[in-house]
C-alpha cells in the first residue's frame, strides 16, 4: 500500500473504534471522551493561530466561554434546539474573533499573548455584570437540560451525545484540514515564517491573521457550546484564566502545526489532572508539573511530533 | 474426589451463610454499601483559588480513620474518596459522574461550594443519590419538594438574616433601619431573610436600602446614604473587604448605630483589623459553632478533645483555622446519620435518617443548639447565639436565637 491509501484506512479503522467505544465503556467513561472530543476541537482551533500562524493567545478561554454560554442562553431563555446553537455559538465566536483579532493584530508576539490574557482574565467577571445577569444568570451560571437521543435511537443520553460530538469532530477536523493543506495554509505558515517575505509575495498579512483568529475563534466556541451541552450547567467560575492557559498546555503537548496533535493534546488536558489528583491530594499541581516537564523533555516536539520521528525512523530500518 | 473435605466444609460454610442471611434479614445494602465498608464520596477544592478550604476534605480523611481504628460504624469501615475539583464546576461535574458512576458510592458528603454543587444539583437527585451536608451557606439546598436528596449542613443566609430581624422585632421594636449589601445572590439571600423575619408589620422599619457592586471600589457614597436616612440600626451585609470599609465609614462619619454586620465578615483579621478594633467595639454578629480562637472555649471539654483530635490524626493541619472546627462538626454529623441507619444502609433508609435528625447537641455547637431536620424542613442548623465585639474578641451574649420561634 502506498502512503495515502495506507493513511486513509488508519484513519478508517480510528473512526471505526471511536464509533465502537462506546458500547464497550460505561456511560461515565463516555462522558470524559466526549470531552475530550470537545477539547480537541478547541485545541485545533488554538493550533491555527498558534501553531500554524505563530500568534501565541493566552485567551482562548474566553471564546471557550462566549461559546458555552450562547448555546446555554439559546436553549435556557429561547427554547432552541441543542443542535441548532453549535453553529449559532460558533459564528457569534467567528464575528468576535475577527473584531477582537483586527486590532489585537497590530501587537506581535509577547504583545499579542497578554492582550488575549487580558481579555481572558476579564470575560469571567464581565459574565457576572448586572446588565446582562437575566441572560448569563449571574454568579450563579445557567442549568440546562441534558438533550434526549431523537425518538428510535437506542442510546443512552450519555452516547448520544457523544456521537454528536463525533460527528462535530470529524467535521470540523475535515475542514480544518482543507484549509490547512490550501492556499490559506499556506500564507499562515508562510506569515509564521517569514512574515517580509510573505507581504513581498502579495500576502494580505493583516487580513489573514484576522481571519485566522476569527477561525480559530469559531472552533473554539463551538467546542465551548458542546462542552456546555455535555456539562448542562455554565457559570463565571467554569472558565477561569486556568481554562485557557490548559488549552496552550495541550497544543504544546499535543504537537504545534499538527493536525492530530490536537486529539493527543485533549487526552492529556482531560486526563492528566485525574492521575495527578489520584497519586496526590497535597500537591496535585505538583504531580501535574512533573508529568509536563517529562512530556517536554521525552517529547520536545509533542506527542505528533514524536510518533512522525518514531515511524521515519521505523521506516527508515524497515528500507 | 480429591478433596472431599474441603468440598464438604465449602457446603457447610455456604449452608452456614444461607442461615445467617435467614437470621439477619434486617440487613438491607444499597450501592457502595457492604458488611465490611460503607463508601462515600464529594470533592473538594484542593487546588484552584478556594484550596484553603481543602483542609475541610483533609479533616473528613482523617476522622474516619479514627472511626476505622477503633472499630467502624456498626462493624463497617468508612471509605471516602475525596477528589479534587479545583472550585470548577465542569470538573466537579466529571468527578461527581466518576464517584456516583464507576466507584458507586452511596452517597456524597459535604461536597464544597454553591457553584460545583448547583452544577450537580439536577443529576444527583435524578440518579437519586443522597446529596448531604453540602458546605455552602446558600439557601436553595433546602428545597425538598423539588430536590429531595439534597441537603445542606450550613446555616442558611436567609435563616441569618432572619434571626437579626427577630432580635430587632424583640429588642429595638422602634428601629429605624438601614440595610447596605451585596447585589448578588448571596446578598439577596441575607437580605430576603431580614424582610422575611421583619414581616410586613415591621417592614417599616426599614428607612433606607443601599447595594454595591463587588467591583465597586469603596462602598463611602453608600454610607453617607444611608446616615442621611436618620436610621439609628445599620445592617451591614457584606463581604469582608466591604465591611471593612463600611466599619470605619460608620464610624469616622460620626454615625453611631446598632451595627449587626453579618457572619462573612465576623472575621477579626481580616475585618476588624482592618477596620480599626478600636472602631470595631459593640458590633453585634451571630455564630453557630465555637470559635478556636476565643479564649472562653480554651480549656471547653469539646474544644480540649478537638485539640487532641488535631494533634494525633491531622497534625498537618491549622488549629486555629475555624475550618477544621467546622469539618469536625460535619463529619460528626455524617457518622450520627450512618449509625441511625443501623444494618438498612440503602439511599432510601439514609435520607430517611437524615431528614429526620431529632434535637442533636453537638459539644462543639454554642450551648443550648441542637441540630434538627425533618422530611419537609431540610434546615439543618436553624440557631445562632448573638455575640457582641469587644475591642479584642467576640463574645456571646444572650439565649439561643432560631428561625422557627
Amino acid at each position: 500500500m502506498n502512503t495515502p491509501s495506507r493513511r486513509v484506512a488508519g484513519l478508517a479503522l480510528l473512526l471505526m473504534l471511536a464509533c465502537v467505544l462506546p458500547f464497550v465503556v460505561s456511560n461515565y467513561r463516555v462522558f470524559q471522551c466526549t470531552l475530550v472530543l470537545v477539547y480537541a476541537i478547541a485545541l485545533l482551533g488554538l493550533n491555527m493561530l498558534t501553531g500554524y500562524n505563530g500568534q501565541i493567545s493566552l485567551g482562548h478561554g474566553a471564546f471557550y466561554a462566549i461559546g458555552a454560554y450562547v448555546a446555554a442562553i439559546l436553549m435556557d431563555r429561547f427554547g432552541v434546539p441543542y443542535w441548532l446553537t453549535l453553529p449559532v455559538a460558533g459564528a457569534v465566536c467567528a464575528v468576535a474573533g475577527f473584531l477582537f483579532g483586527l486590532p489585537a493584530l497590530r501587537f506581535e508576539g509577547l504583545y499579542l499573548s497578554l492582550a488575549t490574557f487580558a481579555l481572558g482574565v476579564a470575560l469571567p467577571q464581565i459574565l457576572k455584570y448586572k446588565g446582562i445577569e437575566h441572560w448569563t444568570g449571574g454568579a450563579q451560571g445557567i442549568v440546562i437540560v441534558k438533550p434526549e437521543p431523537p425518538a428510535g435511537v437506542p442510546l443512552t443520553q450519555d452516547q448520544w451525545l457523544y456521537f454528536v460530538a463525533l460527528a462535530t469532530a470529524v467535521l470540523m477536523f475535515a475542514l480544518g484540514w482543507n484549509l490547512l493543506r490550501g492556499r490559506i495554509g499556506r500564507a499562515m505558515v508562510a506569515i509564521r515564517d517569514q512574515p517580509i517575505a510573505a507581504q513581498a509575495m502579495g500576502v494580505d498579512t493583516s487580513m489573514i491573521k484576522a481571519m485566522t483568529f476569527g477561525v480559530s475563534a469559531m472552533y473554539t466556541g463551538v467546542a465551548g457550546a458542546l462542552g456546555a451541552i455535555a456539562i448542562q450547567f455554565v457559570a463565571p467560575d467554569s472558565f477561569t484564566i486556568f481554562l485557557s492557559i490548559s488549552l496552550v498546555v495541550g497544543i504544546v503537548v499535543g504537537g504545534l502545526a499538527s493536525i492530530s496533535g490536537a486529539l493527543y493534546g485533549a487526552i492529556f488536558i482531560q486526563f492528566i489532572p485525574n492521575v495527578a489528583d489520584e497519586i496526590s491530594k497535597a500537591a496535585p499541581w505538583a504531580i501535574y508539573g512533573v508529568f509536563l516537564i517529562g512530556f517536554m523533555y521525552v517529547m520536545p516536539t509533542g506527542v505528533a511530533g514524536f510518533i512522525r520521528i518514531a515511524v521515519a525512523r521505523w521506516r527508515r530500518r524497515r528500507s | 474426589m480429591r478433596h472431599p473435605i474441603t468440598r464438604r466444609s465449602v457446603l457447610a460454610a455456604a449452608a452456614a451463610l444461607v442461615a445467617g442471611r435467614a437470621v439477619a434479614q434486617a440487613k438491607k445494602y444499597g450501592p457502595g454499601a457492604s458488611d465490611t465498608e460503607i463508601k462515600l464520596g464529594q470533592t473538594m477544592p484542593y487546588s484552584g483559588p478556594a484550596s484553603a478550604y481543602g483542609t475541610i476534605g483533609k479533616l473528613h480523611t482523617a476522622y474516619f480513620k479514627r472511626v476505622n481504628d477503633s472499630g467502624g460504624i456498626n462493624g463497617r469501615k468508612i471509605n471516602l474518596i475525596s477528589l479534587d475539583d479545583g472550585y470548577s464546576p465542569p470538573k466537579a461535574v466529571e468527578q461527581v459522574r466518576k464517584l456516583v458512576e464507576q466507584d458507586e458510592v452511596l452517597a456524597l458528603f459535604q461536597t464544597l461550594g454553591t457553584p460545583s454543587n448547583s452544577a450537580i444539583h439536577k443529576y444527583i437527585n435524578a440518579k437519586k443519590v443522597p446529596h448531604l451536608f453540602l458546605a455552602t451557606g446558600a439557601t436553595k439546598w433546602a428545597d425538598p419538594k423539588n430536590f429531595p436528596w439534597t441537603l445542606g449542613f450550613n446555616l442558611s443566609y436567609q435563616a441569618e438574616g432572619q434571626i437579626y430581624a427577630k432580635y430587632l422585632l424583640k429588642n429595638k421594636p422602634a428601629a429605624k433601619i438601614a440595610i447596605l449589601y451585596q447585589n448578588d445572590d448571596y446578598g439577596k439571600d441575607v437580605l430576603k431573610g431580614v424582610k422575611d423575619g421583619l414581616g410586613t408589620a415591621g417592614a417599616k422599619l426599614i428607612v433606607a436600602e443601599a447595594s454595591y457592586e463587588v467591583t465597586d471600589a469603596t462602598v463611602d457614597s453608600q454610607i453617607l446614604t444611608l446616615q442621611g436616612s436618620g436610621a439609628d440600626t445599620f445592617i451591614n451585609i457584606t463581604t469582608p473587604k466591604f465591611g471593612a470599609q463600611a466599619v470605619r465609614k460608620a464610624w469616622d462619619t460620626g454615625w453611631k448605630p446598632l451595627h449587626i454586620i453579618n457572619n462573612v465578615s465576623a472575621s477579626v483579621g481580616s475585618v476588624l483589623v482592618p477596620a480599626g478594633l478600636d472602631k470595631s467595639v459593640g458590633l453585634l454578629t451571630l455564630q453557630y459553632y465555637k470559635d478556636p480562637n476565643d479564649p472562653q472555649w480554651k480549656d471547653d471539654p469539646s474544644m480540649l478533645e478537638w485539640r487532641a483530635f488535631m494533634g494525633r490524626y491531622y497534625r498537618d493541619g491549622d488549629p486555629k483555622d475555624a475550618a477544621n472546627l467546622y469539618a469536625y462538626l460535619t463529619v460528626q454529623t455524617m457518622v450520627h446519620v450512618l449509625k441511625a441507619c443501623g444494618n438498612d444502609l440503602t439511599r432510601e433508609n439514609l435520607m430517611k435518617q437524615a431528614t429526620n435528625i431529632r434535637n442533636l447537641k453537638l459539644p462543639l455547637l454554642l450551648p443550648g443548639m441542637s441540630l434538627n431536620t425533618t422530611p419537609d424542613d431540610y434546615f439543618l442548623v436553624k440557631q445562632g447565639q448573638l455575640a457582641r465585639f469587644t475591642g479584642v474578641q467576640w463574645q456571646g451574649f444572650g439565649d439561643v436565637l432560631s428561625t422557627g420561634g
